[in-house]
């Protein structure tokens, strides 16, 4: 595919530079900038807006696959153009929002993302896509897929994003590595190593930095060693968390492993002020198969926590705000999920988790 | 001529069901494209190994020292070559979308034809941080489609010990709730940083966030060392046609379960009409011939919950700004941590407004820059220093909004006391 450039060739220089968005805002977007009153779901999948002028736009909302190939995006766009008004939008969930400046367009642009294979939903009290990234397809150091994880639980959760029947909005996030690149969310499937990483010596010295590596634990197991007369690093395994945290900067130091890979649920997390500060998502469920390519044990399990919220969440509780309410005995119950000593938190400053109270849930 | 299709019987699950399948749209491009014909195989291979097979590397453009994210593959056949030769070389090229992610249909054909021409075919939209990740071009073609995506107005993202490519909400362009415009600050911020983004040379990753309200939409507490929310100052604003209108239809219940119940600070009171407190610090709303909600704004938090269920019946004060939160990350080293309030409000309405603005953040970036150590993220740098040393730092004044309640230790040097007290 190269071409051999001549020496005479000159050397393109790069405009540096953020792009100004005005000229992709919708019209009415432009029109009413900053200048909002109020907005309505006249069904799921649909907003409306309203402004301090009276002026009006319906989004439509559908869900996309993020990964996505040209003929998607520019089927996309010959909706947009066909039935909406040629611009779109993206969700940080790779959603995308049709604005629309007419009520009437609004049933057929959903008719035609819909016959298109779009689902419509994601608004409100429903359940939004999961925010992921990239997995086997694309990252160097992944536990799992995320496109395929997402795949499976979404077509299990496709009634509940267009749909609006949960007490709040719920946001899932994937991660396929411990770092969590996917995000705090209401229920979360991260990646869960159970193994110390496994160390190729006849590499490490070729290829890591190891102080760097030495300074990159968190509990500081790594220490420099002299391995068949070559400088290498060796693991203190009673003292090893599995994170994983040695593997990106020293990839001899090989975390993933098919079958010691798990994954692990976590619930609670918000990013919200409204109502409670934000929180962080907590674990609530571990051991779970790396079994690709549909993940049958992860959405069993999600679907468990999501339909016992359903069943008890009362309008507006989050996820983690339902759990502060019916506390976690109550929670582990409804889900029947097991509680372990793996749950209490040991991490530094981590007996502020602890009950230090005779509040009880019976 | 394209190549024939690898066997891909788990990655064939994978177009079951009813959400949009990923494969489905990587087999539409193996049509017509060896690239994609090896990414099928590749990935297949991951599933049935269950591990990851891609390395990384060192790769760019002209004049840049990030934003390529360079692949290789590691499955290798005996005699070294790749066993996915057309996959073999798969880097991506992150581009920022435009703020908010707004985009025309000509325009985002464009960015397909260059990616088509160029590349897989394949785009992420978009990645974590808010980039658009174009996926799978060879090393020979990563500066060809640069130059093309450049030459349309779209710059390379951040990647590496460099200030990242940020995210905003749609705020003021679509949203009642915006408080400043989100935009236009996204806009200043990443076009002061330029050289930050696109040349790494700080200790570490740095991000910036904007969300218009605290409903925070772009999560920056939780994912940005530097998160911009707006809030206000004054009075909640009331609407009282709108709030009869929602009483009408929604009812005392509704109202005392679901938003007074749940104000967090309790700032909000069922009120006869003629026991509203007159104050300046009281704002209410009629919600029928008798009835009013009371609103205490100094017990307020502007947490967002009765303006997002009443939302035109309520609505953000008049004196708006922005707070601004450092030192949120995820997990890696400490744990995840959330960013705290190091300016609990600043205007950004004037020029000086956003000179002011932009001094700031510059202090903060040259903190990092000057302190942390190395693979030290700004809330790991607070954490070692404490918070005290850093607002000196960067010389802020403390303020009581930065904490949630004072030390319980007495384990501080307290000498300076009488010159802090003064």
């Amino acid at each position: 595919m190269s071409q051999p450039q001549s020496a005479a060739a000159p050397v393109r220089k790069p405009v540096e530079g953020f792009l100004d968005n005005k000229k992709f805002l919708h019209p009415k977007f432009a029109a009413n900038y900053g200048n909002w009153k109020t907005h309505d779901r006249p069904r799921p999948g649909v907003l409306h807006h309203v402004s301090k002028t009276g002026d009006e736009v319906w989004s439509i909302k559908c869900g996309t696959q993020r990964q996505m190939d040209h003929y998607t995006v520019r089927n996309l766009c010959d909706i947009a153009d066909s039935h909406g008004e040629g611009f779109m939008r993206f969700t940080m969930r790779s959603c995308v929002e049709f604005p629309v400046s007419t009520e009437a367009k609004v049933a057929p642009l959903i008719a035609e993302l819909e016959k298109n294979g779009f689902p419509v939903g994601g608004t409100g009290n429903s359940v939004s896509m999961v925010a992921h990234t990239q997995g086997w397809l694309h990252c160097d150091i992944p536990g799992t897929d995320a496109s395929g994880v997402v795949k499976s639980m979404m077509d299990d959760l496709i009634d509940e994003f267009r749909h609006e029947n949960m007490p709040n909005r719920v946001k899932l996030s994937t991660s396929c590595c411990e770092i969590n690149c996917g995000g705090q969310a209401d229920i979360a499937v991260v990646v869960q190593y159970t193994k110390p990483p496994k160390i190729n010596h006849d590499l490490v010295s070729a290829i890591c930095e190891r102080p760097t590596v030495v300074a990159r634990c968190p509990v500081a197991a790594i220490r420099p060693t002299i391995i068949n007369g070559k400088p290498s690093l060796e693991v203190d395994e009673k003292k090893c968390v599995c994170c994983g945290a040695c593997f990106p900067p020293c990839p001899p130091m090989q975390i993933n492993d098919p079958d010691a890979n798990k994954i692990a649920i976590w619930v609670g997390g918000k990013n919200s002020n409204a109502r409670s500060k934000p929180t962080f998502h907590k674990l609530v469920a571990a051991g779970l198969p790396n079994n690709a390519p549909r993940w049958p044990e992860v959405n069993a399990v999600v679907r468990r926590i999501l339909m016992a919220y359903k069943a008890d969440g009362r309008p507006w509780e989050r996820m983690g705000e339902w759990i502060d309410r019916i506390g976690w005995p109550a929670f582990f119950e409804k889900t029947d999920l097991p509680f372990t000593k793996h749950m209490i938190d040991d991490w530094r400053g981590g007996r502020v988790n602890l009950n230090a109270s005779t509040h009880l849930h019976f | 001529m394209v190549k024939p299709m690898h066997p891909t019987p788990m990655l064939d699950e994978l177009e079951k069901g009813p959400w949009p399948s990923f494969v489905t749209g990587i087999k539409r491009l193996a049509k017509d494209n060896n690239m994609a014909v090896d990414l099928l195989g590749q990935l297949e291979h991951s599933y049935e190994t269950r591990m990851g097979h891609w390395k990384g590397g060192t790769l760019g453009v002209i004049g840049y020292g990030g934003g390529i994210i360079p692949r290789f593959s590691e499955i290798k056949n005996p005699d070294g070559g790749y066993r996915f030769p057309d996959a073999g070389e798969f880097h991506t090229l992150r581009i920022m979308p435009a703020a908010g992610m707004h985009y025309d249909t000509n325009t985002l054909r464009q960015l397909c034809d260059v990616w088509v021409k160029h590349g897989s075919g394949l785009i992420a939209l978009h990645g974590q941080s808010g980039d658009i990740m174009f996926q799978g071009a060879d090393s020979a073609s990563v500066q060809k489609a640069f130059d093309e995506f450049n030459e349309m107005g779209f710059d390379l993202g951040g990647a590496g010990p460099a200030l990242r490519t940020s995210a905003s909400c749609i705020g003021a362009a679509r949203c009642e709730q915006s408080c400043f415009d989100e935009a236009k600050v996204h806009h200043l911020v990443i076009n002061e940083f330029l050289d930050e983004l696109h040349r790494p040379a700080l200790p570490y990753k740095f991000k910036f966030k904007f969300s218009g309200c605290p409903n925070d939409c772009t999560n920056s507490i939780q994912r940005s060392d530097f998160a911009t929310i707006g809030t206000w100052r004054d009075n909640i604003q009331t609407d009282d046609a709108m709030g009869q209108t929602w009483f009408a239809k929604h009812g005392v219940n509704e109202l005392v379960n679901d938003v007074i119940g749940m104000c967090p600070t309790r700032a909000l009171q069922l009120k006869a009409t003629k026991d509203v407190k007159k104050s300046a610090e009281i704002s209410s709303l009629t919600l029928d011939g008798s009835q009013s909600l009371e609103i205490d704004n100094k017990s307020c938090v502007r947490c967002m919950h009765c303006v997002n269920v009443m939302t035109g019946a309520l609505a953000p004060g008049k004196d708006k700004g922005v707070c601004i939160l450092i030192g949120g990350k995820s997990v890696l080293k400490i744990g995840a941590s959330m960013g705290t309030v190091v300016v609990p409000f600043m205007k950004l309405d004037s020029d000086e407004d956003y000179e002011n603005y932009l001094d700031l953040c510059h202090r903060v970036m040259d903190f990092f820059a000057d302190n942390a150590l190395e693979h030290e993220r700004t809330g790991e740098m607070i954490d070692r220093i404490g918070l005290a040393s850093f607002l000196e730092g960067i010389e802020v004044d403390v303020d009581a909004n930065m904490i949630n309640r004072p030390r319980m230790n007495p384990y501080v040097n307290m000498a300076d006391w009488p010159v802090a007290a003064a």
